[in-house]
């Protein structure tokens, strides 16, 4: 696929304050792209800027081989033809469902009232909505009005703008679920900000991670889950066992083992990354898995803290010294470890229990 | 009445501010907009320079006369005279109004007097009856009212509602719970009231007294009724004599001395403390004070202030209406008096608002620091009285075309009102969140045609408001209009002067009564829109 939307060296900054520096971000034509990062790292300034409401203060930013903003240079948002869903929704509260979606075409359209009943089927609204004012209708309705709205005009780019975070979760999954799956059919190129992980990685094929007005990683969703540049990101993205390790020879020696590394070259000191679901969590005195030749390692529960289906187990790590010789250069260390399990009655507050990493661990960029 | 009846709104909306903030906004949202186009600026300098023309003129004239002029004008026995004249009027009107206001406003709003949404409404009607026709009325009933004992009383009586608005305001406002905490702490009731209640009444106070006090140094109708020389009729005086000359400019030029002093004051006295409610939660509904056996005494205020502030006005208007009979209703008169009125007043309007729908946009969608300096301003420039605002412009127009025209009575009301517009205007837009703006670009509107198509739509009933409060301040508006109006122009209010003048009271009285029907919707309005500052 080809790029579709691509920006270069996009900087802005409001008075002395920097909040976005030098971004480099490339999508393809009909992907779903997702911008991830906390707040303040730039991501709406980043979304305004491509739609048009600001302009950046340098690098370029090309749609579909057309120049949008080149330096000084900037096409206003009205003649971009870019689809935008504000946070909220954001509907006109003085139009009803019917005149918000069409605010956009043409007012003595032929096909108006027919475009607006095929945009409703679009997003699954009942027609019985088509004279109800926004204030009428449910948080989830409003936001599929808004997505009708941004749709009228046949963009080949929308952005979403934090759109589900005003739903309750039952909603914002069934929502974010319905969104995605509508605008994949449709083959619509869309970027999703967002500062919750779970639905950016849920909803998009590719996720950018900001953080302090820089794009600090970008790829597919799996990739940059299990292979984040470095710890910070590894965090932001879901829990992340962070340890230190002697890496030779494709293996990473650490308080958890010999873990399998990918990388057969790499060698040295170096921060390894688990995620907890790599770890499988027994009591020791217990029938011992078969050896499938994975790494295992001892521990004993020092916290526990019973959540319904799971557990948040905290474990401190038998003393390194005592699984594997200390690589020279790792003092010894009763490093502590938290995990979420499923609940299993066999294990409490001073159990024993053997650790076992499934995969290979993640070597993080040093910082 | 005055020009500056303007700032009442302004006021009362400051005063409206807290909650307006308090509106839900994810502090993610906030990005210091983008530069505002330059056309906006420009414009909106334009309008604020055309606003300062009157202190510009008081600072031109000051300059161009000569220090020894103006030394000989200024410091002489008659401006201290004026000086002392005024003083009084302000120390002794704004006190008692401000004693009279906090009682009323305790009883409607904090106890169970009975009927005290009645008491309520009628403590705000006397707004509806302009200054000088309150002295008017005086003077039939009580003919040997004069000097600063007749000024003072009937200067209460037709100023009180500014500063018993804003206090009701804020006493519907006060979290009760502060004041149960209080009372926990050992606090008899009194004590609670003068330690707790009082101090978070001190904006409310402040601003209504500001505003009283303006309106005191504006006023002339009133003053000239009951002979009591103030700063504005010893103007208006001169100029009657000798036109613009160079003493009627130095009384002006003091007057507005004056009034920018009294602005200053109030911002001291306002301090910077913070009085919005800590915590989160809805405040309960505060409790009534039960008054017991003290009720009936409680009821003589609401009634006396009833029946001095309204009953006087209108039976008098009532009693000169069936002693004219028929024959006042010169009817082809007053249709030519209502259509001038009319004319006037909808071209100040319009002009009023369209100059203000920019500096409004600019406040609420780009606020910075020329915004700010802007808005001071207009602020200053909503301060000064008709009288300086009419000599100004007859100074600066004298030699243009447009002098003893519509266009320079409309640019003067333009100028007067511009702060009742801005009010209306920006709660208006502040009703349109910028997102929407966005959104309708997005969707392939230009930004004038976003703006034009979402913002002033939602912005309309705000527009409406403020377009409507200029409006019926024209039709009341006397000084500005005595001075200015072409030859031959008579307005409802210049009618009524007229006729009073000439001590045919009974001719007079059809105007009034006019006057006073038009004015209605206002203190309608103004109450309206205290209840939605309480959020209630």
């Amino acid at each position: 696929m080809t790029d579709y939307l691509k920006l270069s060296g996009i900087d802005k900054s409001y008075g002395n304050t920097q909040v976005l520096r030098g971004i480099n971000l490339q999508v393809a034509a009909g992907s779903r792209t997702a911008i991830v990062g906390p707040s303040g790292s730039g991501k709406t300034t980043l979304l305004r800027i491509i739609a048009g409401f600001e302009a950046p203060n340098a690098g370029s930013l090309t749609l579909g081989g057309g120049v949008l903003a080149d330096g000084s240079h900037a096409v206003p948002a009205h003649q971009r033809g870019i689809g935008f869903v504000p946070q909220e929704g954001a509907l006109f509260p003085h139009l009803d469902v019917s005149d918000n979606i069409g605010f956009g075409l043409p007012r003595k359209a032929v096909d108006r009232q027919a475009r607006i009943h095929e945009l409703m089927n679009m997003v699954a609204l009942d027609h019985a909505l088509l004279r109800a004012r926004p204030h009428e209708i449910s948080g989830g309705q409003q936001q599929r009005v808004a997505l009708a709205r941004a749709l009228a005009l046949r963009p080949k780019l929308i952005l979403l703008d934090e759109p589900f975070s005003a739903l309750d979760t039952g909603l914002r999954v069934a929502t974010r679920q319905a969104v995605a799956e509508m605008l994949r059919r449709a083959g619509i190129t869309t970027i999703l900000v967002t500062h919750d992980q779970a639905e950016a990685l849920s909803f998009a094929d590719n996720v950018a991670v900001m953080r302090a007005g820089r794009l600090v990683q970008m790829g597919a969703a799996k990739e940059v889950y299990q292979r984040p540049v470095d710890a910070d990101t590894a965090s932001f993205l879901g829990d992340a066992i962070i340890l230190p390790a002697f890496v030779t020879n494709g293996k990473a020696h650490c308080e958890l083992g010999h873990v399998n590394v990918g990388d057969t070259l790499l060698t040295g000191l170096q921060h390894i990354m688990l995620r907890p679901e790599q770890l499988s969590i027994v009591v020791e005195n217990s029938k011992r898995p078969a050896d499938t030749g994975y790494s295992t390692s001892h521990g004993v529960v020092t916290h526990m803290n019973f959540l319904g289906s799971t557990c948040n187990l905290l474990i401190i790590l038998a003393a390194a010294g005592a699984s594997f010789p200390l690589p020279h250069g790792v003092a010894p260390s009763k490093r502590s470890i938290s995990v979420n399990i499923p609940t299993n009655p066999e294990i409490g507050v001073g159990s024993h229990v053997c650790i076992t990493v499934n995969g290979t661990a993640h070597v993080l960029r040093a910082p | 009445m005055q020009s500056v009846h303007s700032v009442s709104v302004d006021t009362s909306a400051e005063l409206a501010q807290p909650g307006m903030t308090a509106k839900r906004e994810p502090f993610r949202r906030y990005h210091p907009n983008s530069e505002p186009p330059p056309w906006v600026i420009v414009v909106v300098l334009l309008v604020t320079v055309c606003a300062l023309l009157p202190l510009g003129f008081v600072v031109w004239v000051a300059i161009h006369t000569g220090w020894d002029t103006v030394f000989a004008l200024v410091f002489r026995p008659r401006m201290g005279e004026l000086l002392v004249n005024s003083a009084l009027l302000v120390c002794s009107t704004v006190p008692l109004c401000a004693v009279l206001a906090t009682a009323l406003a305790w009883l409607t709003e904090r106890s169970d007097l009975p009927g005290h949404r009645l008491w309520s409404w009628l403590a705000i009607a006397p707004l509806a009856i302009p200054a000088f026709v309150q002295s008017y009325a005086w003077i039939t009933v009580t003919p040997g009212l004069r000097g600063l004992t007749g000024g003072v009383l009937v200067s209460v009586f037709a100023y009180f509602p500014f500063l018993y608005l804003p206090i009701a305001a804020a006493l519907r406002r006060l979290d009760p719970g502060v004041e149960d905490a209080a009372a926990a702490l050992g606090l008899p009731p009194l004590q609670v009231f003068l330690r707790v209640v009082l101090p978070q009444l001190r904006l409310a106070l402040c601003g209504g007294s500001l505003l009283i006090g303006l309106h005191l140094l504006a006023e002339y109708g009133l003053y000239v009724m009951i002979r009591f020389d103030t700063f504005t009729t010893a103007i208006v005086d001169q100029f009657q004599s000798s036109y613009n000359g160079p003493a009627a400019s130095m009384l002006a030029g003091v007057l507005a001395v004056c009034c920018l002093a009294m602005l200053w004051g109030e911002i001291l006295a306002r301090g910077d403390e913070r009085y919005a409610r800590v915590g989160s939660g809805a405040a309960r509904m505060p409790v009534r004070q039960r008054l017991g056996r003290a009720t009936l005494l409680c009821l003589l205020l609401p009634v006396l202030t009833t029946a001095l502030a309204l009953g006087i006005p209108l039976v008098t208007l009532a009693r000169w209406l069936y002693i004219g009979g028929t024959a006042v209703w010169n009817v082809p008169e007053m249709a030519a008096a209502i259509a001038q009125t009319m004319g006037l007043a909808a071209g100040g309007a319009l002009l009023t608002t369209l100059v203000a729908v920019p500096m409004a946009w600019l406040s609420i969608r780009a606020p910075g620091r020329l915004q700010r300096l802007l808005e001071t301003g207009n602020y200053v420039a909503g301060a000064l009285p008709g009288v300086v605002v009419a000599l100004a412009l007859v100074t600066v127009t004298v030699r243009l075309p447009i002098y003893q025209t519509a266009f320079t009575i409309v640019l003067a009301y333009a100028i007067l009102f511009l702060p009742r517009a801005l009010v209306s205007l920006r709660s208006g837009i502040s009703q349109a969140p910028v997102e929407l703006e966005q959104v309708a670009r997005s969707l392939g509107r230009t930004p004038v045609g976003a703006l034009w198509s979402v913002t002033l739509r939602l912005a309309a009933p705000g527009a409406a408001a403020g377009m409507a409060m200029v409006f019926l301040g024209v039709t009341n508006e006397l000084t500005a209009t005595l001075m200015l109006a072409p030859n031959g122009v008579q307005t409802l209010a210049t009618s009524f002067w007229n006729y009073s003048g000439e001590l045919d009271y009974a001719a007079a009285a059809p105007y009034a009564l006019l006057m006073v029907l038009l004015s209605l919707p206002m203190t309608w309005m103004l109450q309206t829109q205290s209840k939605r500052s309480a959020g209630r």
